[in-house]
């Protein structure tokens, strides 16, 4: 039976997870700085490598952890939303969106600003595409804007690779960063961190309704929620957190749609946990995969879209095949 | 004091241009039970889930104890009535407790947390439908039979004074189609809860109801108690079939020709 207290434990547990994640992404990279120095930094002291932590690491590590926890955040809500395990951030088409946006940015030389302004423009434009054809009677069930979401993020996807194909050799490279997903791009922290605040805050007073939205429209509205305005609140608020993050990072895959599931099978379906608890583990894997991304082959940098990726296929793989019980 | 728990007056209700019912009246008080018959695509879930108010009446209005259904919040609304859908699919594990559990949402504040006392109620609703010790299952590990009566635990747990039950005996052999309608004339009989239930055997919604609605599919309804009702040449025009009737001991019985 889901507790308060149980939930609290966990949350405490991961909160410590996500302090560690930090606390290795600032000290570790090609400049080494000692645990104690890093403490010494952020409480305001002079320690060595202060500037290196403050003024580098950690916007990074923040700016990481915050798209991470947007992402599993929207992951876990388009879930519910679509009433589909597989479902993740990306599948209504707005990193696709995003992507054409961002692509044509560079394209046409917009310094890093207009990418990432055209990339939101792109995100939202994509969101309005696909909600305004998927709703188009006003049915838009789960099937229909699943299908428009997949067909949109074709669509946009065709564009992308259009692009790339009549880019310059000079701007291939940014752009492949791009596509992947990477931190090294982002150039400010606070955004993806207050839109995960305020997205957080928003999805939290309803997860007791998406659990119940989780099991069906119906059964849900029977039992007393607003089946009509909740779905209307999940889409936007999921497709804007979608949104900030692939604007801040690039469209950064498998974190929206491992995270949540790895947590629901640790700690089951209850959205008053999963949420919370998605949030920090998508963070602190982001930021671990960050921190890993640019220290493996240093001094060269992977794009984090990689690493999450390659960590994100084998342990899906693994879940979906331990599915069928 | 004797307003009857909901009410339809003048309800039309329509899938697409085609109105499946027409003009209905009808009111259901405390401690009643009504059958609704048909046939297959008749209309005979559309119609219950429009009385539940989980669908819009062409025109008409239906009344949850005597206010209108359609300006309650749906929280108002689930305090007064209980809806069994016909399907339960679940994309996601939960265990047959949670489950049980989600009853309790309309009777939660926003932030609350199941309290204990709730986890009795929905252990006790377990009990009634023969399902205790099955407490930390997974759902999907359920048969069909046991799925369906973990839904009808769900709604005992609602603890609503109105339930709305669309085929409760699908899936069910035999003992627990008894068992299931003995528990509804029980929860009827002693607690003043009212009952609406989509049934295929004549012969049962005679036994167990005490009044049938009739839906043709084309706009006509009747509407009587079972006795008058319930008889070989209204069933045999309702089904297009042939239908002899028995009687055996006050139970009717019938028999397709």
């Amino acid at each position: 039976m889901p507790t308060r207290h149980r939930a609290i434990l966990i949350l405490s547990a991961l909160c410590l997870l996500a302090v560690g994640s930090f606390m290795l992404a600032l000290m570790v990279g090609s400049f080494k700085v000692a645990p104690a120095d890093v403490l010494a930094t952020l409480f305001g002291q002079e320690g060595s490598g202060g500037e290196v932590v403050i003024e580098l690491r950690l916007p990074r590590a923040i700016a990481g952890f915050a798209c991470g926890g947007l992402l599993a955040l929207a992951g876990a809500l388009m879930q519910v939303l679509l009433r589909n395990p597989l479902a993740d951030p990306y599948v209504l088409g707005i990193s696709g969106g995003a992507g054409v946006g961002a692509m044509f940015a560079i394209l046409i030389g917009l310094p890093v600003l207009g990418i990432d302004g055209l990339a939101f423009l792109g995100a939202l434009g994509a969101m309005f595409i696909v909600f305004g054809l998927a709703h188009g009677d006003g049915s838009w069930t789960q099937t229909r804007l699943l299908l428009t979401g997949v067909i949109v993020a074709a669509g946009c996807g065709a564009l992308v690779a259009l692009m790339l194909a009549i880019a310059e050799e000079h701007k291939l490279r940014g752009m492949l960063f791009w596509l992947m997903g990477d931190l090294g791009q982002s150039t400010q922290w606070w955004p993806p961190l207050a839109a995960l605040v305020v997205a957080l805050t928003l999805a939290m007073p309803f997860a007791r309704e998406l659990n119940l939205l989780s099991r069906g429209m119906m059964q849900a509205q029977a039992l007393g929620v607003a089946v009509g305005r909740l779905r209307y609140a999940i889409y936007l608020l999921a497709s804007l957190a979608t949104a900030a993050s692939v604007t801040t990072a690039g469209s950064i895959g498998f974190v929206g749609l491992v995270v949540p599931h790895l947590v629901r099978l640790a700690t089951g379906n209850d959205q008053r946990l999963l949420l919370p608890a998605s949030v920090l583990a998508g963070g602190s894997l982001l930021v671990l995969a960050d921190t890993l991304a640019r220290t493996l082959i240093a001094p060269q940098q992977l794009p984090v879209g990689v690493l999450t990726a390659l960590i994100g296929v084998p342990v899906f793989l693994f879940l979906l095949s331990r599915q069928p019980k | 004091m004797n307003q009857p728990l909901i009410e339809a007056r003048q309800l039309r209700v329509s899938i697409g241009d085609k109105a499946i019912i027409d003009r209905l009246n009808l009111g259901v008080a405390s401690g009643e039970r009504l059958a609704i018959l048909g046939r297959n695509g008749a209309g005979k879930s559309t119609l219950l889930s429009t009385l539940a108010g989980l669908r819009k009446p062409a025109s008409g209005a239906v009344l949850l104890e005597g206010e209108d259904a359609a300006l309650l919040h749906p929280r108002q609304a689930a305090l007064r009535r209980a809806w069994l859908g016909q399907f339960q699919n679940d994309p996601f594990g939960s265990t047959v407790l949670e489950t049980a559990l989600t009853g309790r949402h309309p009777h939660l504040g926003r932030w609350d947390w199941e309290s204990t006392r709730d986890a009795e109620l929905a252990r006790g609703a377990l009990r009634a439908v023969g399902l205790a010790g099955m407490e930390e299952r997974q759902i999907h590990t359920l048969s069909g039979g046991e799925r369906q009566r973990l839904a009808i635990a769900t709604l005992l747990t609602q603890a609503a004074p109105l339930y709305l039950l669309d085929e409760p005996l699908s899936h069910l052999d035999l003992n627990h189609q008894m068992a299931v309608l003995e528990l509804f004339a029980g929860t009827a009989r002693d607690c003043g809860a009212g009952v609406i239930m989509v049934l295929h055997d004549p012969a049962l919604a005679h036994r167990f109801c005490d009044r049938a609605l009739l839906v043709y599919g084309d706009g006509q309804t009747r509407l009587g108690p079972v006795d008058d009702i319930l008889t070989a040449a209204t069933l045999s025009e309702l089904y297009g079939y042939g239908l002899r009737q028995i009687e055996d001991r006050g139970h009717r019985c019938f028999i397709p020709e």
